[in-house]
């Protein structure tokens, strides 16, 4: 451990939960067995009251926090918000965080072999919707013995899914945090997951999804459809200020032919490439389209008030103010539902640069807001153990 | 525990639906959920004091009073309340309509310009008051609608609102009698709980 930073979970090692039990789909398809990768940090108190449950986003997985080897360099996604003092703190909470199933790291999706025709899935692996998720997040918390979440967070589509928790499953659910996220998406919003979606269509080696029977890969457009993604993902300022007009190559004096390529352009290129071999374009389509279908009041009568009068925790949300993508005013949609349900929520906007992306980034005010919010959480745990402990010895 | 908390406890009613317009730090809310197990939320523009509501358990949303409360339906709260901010308004009168539609009922209170040092510093000085209450200079004062008690019950009356209790906040007890007597003279602070007629 002493070789991690600190404030660090150190080595974590993956799990693997098979689940034999068929998995109805709310598309209607039957899933007829599936299995889940996840990683839990820090230990689980005797009446496993102390659960946190993590739910990932677009290209996320169940690597949130620490390090799978003494080389690895890069730690989780959500390490600077999951660990020892940290926001979400392991020295309180036993954290769980799952690869979403549909995912390409570990759990059930269009890698995996259909066992019905002997071939991956590719394809014809099913849609999913955000309630998909959370049915098979809630039978991996039967398997570990959590009948009530302390919390549930999440950003972006980790948040859908931490409302979608919050309002089908009130009982299951103490605290509801839902990051730089919406009650759905916009027409703008889809948009950019659709042409994302094309990109990597196009691509000649895509052969319909079923380019593993063909030994191929559409990285070149899957690389299209993250530059895309990244795009959306920062802000025109923080961009401006990261790489402004910069070149990286060739220079525009009289006379200078060589070529030319701004720094941003490598930027976006470098990215793409790297996540082209590190993600399934299949399992990019799927998520993508859980993204666009999530309504967290489809079946409220399209209100979100009715929905959220299901639930029965506490929430914190949270945007930022450069965030486009999921922009404050999405934020405060969820808050304004939330109140007019009389639900006990917090809301702070906080000051980024960073666009979306900044729920992974480390910032003072996030860190405050979600730490104090966590740090009730977890007295509210130790002194109901402590009463549970002391009430013990009068029952004889 | 400051005396104001205190008193517009006494007017808030057990489990009743509360929100509080610039809540600060919380401290209100948090007596009327110990004292009344009120379902409370506040209202805050305020980055520090917002993470120190929520440090408090409080539930608190980040909003710019000034940016208007059209978001809150009519009578969705049993109380709105509003301590020592009215003054700080664009709008005061707007803002207590408002408070009056949201609410049932509400609680505001303001330093009253009225009090017997701010008239003294004005005809001695002749420059504005600047005390250890209100502390600014007139260029940066955030407080730019002071009335006196005389003045807020005027618009009271023209509002058709109706006062259901109040009481004057004073910084001794010498002059509490005076305060009693003498209202716009010698209280600090007024504390209103108001309805419509």
């Amino acid at each position: 451990m002493d070789e991690f930073p600190q404030g660090s979970v150190g080595l974590v090692q993956p799990k693997t939960q098979h689940f034999p039990t068929p998995l109805l789909l709310a598309n209607g398809r039957v899933l007829p067995d599936y299995q889940l990768i996840y990683e839990t940090y820090g230990e689980l108190n005797a009446n496993k009251s102390n659960a946190v449950l993590i739910c990932h986003a677009l290209s996320g997985d169940h690597h949130a926090a620490g390090f799978h080897s003494s080389e690895d360099k890069q730690p989780g996604w959500w390490n600077n918000y999951v660990g020892p003092g940290k926001a979400i703190n392991t020295d309180d909470f036993f954290v769980v965080s799952i690869n979403n199933l549909g995912g390409c790291n570990g759990s059930t999706g269009p890698l995996t072999l259909n066992k019905e025709t002997g071939r991956p899935w590719g394809a014809d692996f099913p849609t999913l919707r955000v309630r998909d998720w959370v049915e098979s997040q809630k039978h991996l918390a039967d398997l570990l013995g959590i009948k009530r979440w302390a919390a549930i967070a999440g950003g972006s589509l980790g948040g859908m899914q931490a409302m979608r928790w919050a309002i089908e499953y009130p009982e299951r659910v103490g605290h509801c945090i839902t990051i730089a996220s919406a009650l759905k998406l916009t027409a703008q919003n889809i948009a950019f997951n659709e042409t994302a979606r094309q990109a990597i269509m196009a691509d000649p080696e895509f052969f319909n999804g079923n380019y593993n029977e063909h030994g191929t890969i559409p990285k070149h457009g899957l690389a299209v459809a993250r530059m895309i993604g990244h795009i959306t993902y920062l802000s025109g300022d923080g961009m401006g200020e990261k790489f402004g007009r910069e070149l990286r190559s060739g220079s525009f004096s009289l006379g200078c032919n060589d070529p030319l390529e701004f720094e941003i352009e490598s930027y976006l290129r470098y990215q793409g490439a790297k996540f082209s071999t590190q993600f399934d374009a299949n399992t990019y389509i799927l998520m993508t389209r859980a993204l666009d279908y999530f309504d967290l009041a489809r079946e409220y009568k399209d209100n979100a008030i009715d929905a959220f009068n299901h639930a029965t925790c506490k929430f914190l949300v949270i945007s930022f103010t450069t965030d486009w993508r999921f922009s404050p005013k999405r934020s405060k949609e969820i808050v304004q539902a939330l109140l007019h349900a009389k639900k006990s929520v917090s809301y702070a906007e906080i000051e980024s640069s960073y666009g979306h992306d900044a729920f992974l980034v480390p910032n003072k005010r996030y860190n405050d807001v979600f730490s104090s919010f966590m740090k009730n959480i977890a007295a509210d745990i130790k002194s109901l153990s402590n009463k549970s402990f002391s009430s013990e010895p009068g029952e004889f | 525990m400051r005396i104001d908390l205190g008193i517009i406890s006494s007017y808030v009613k057990a489990n009743q639906d509360v929100l509080d317009l610039g809540c600060g730090d919380g401290a209100l809310l948090s007596l009327l959920r110990d004292q009344k197990s009120i379902n409370g939320v506040g209202l805050e523009n305020d980055h520090e004091k917002i993470t120190e509501c929520i440090e408090k358990n409080i539930a608190v949303v980040e909003h710019d009073l000034n940016k208007g409360l059209q978001q809150f339906d009519s009578n969705s709260y049993d109380v709105v309340i509003m301590t020592l901010a009215l003054q700080a308004m664009q709008r005061p009168d707007h803002v207590l309509d408002e408070m009056l539609r949201i609410g049932n009922e509400c609680i505001v209170t303001f330093p009253n310009f009225g009090h017997w040092r701010a008239r003294l510093h004005l005809m001695f000085y002749g420059k504005m008051p600047v005390s250890d209450l209100l502390p600014y200079q007139w260029y940066d004062t955030p407080n730019i609608h002071f009335c006196t008690v005389k003045d807020f019950e005027k618009l009271c009356a023209e509002k058709n609102i109706f006062i259901i209790h109040k009481d004057m906040v004073y910084e001794n007890k010498c002059t509490s009698f005076l305060c009693k007597s003498y209202p716009n003279l010698f209280s600090e602070t007024a504390i209103y709980h108001l309805t419509r007629n």
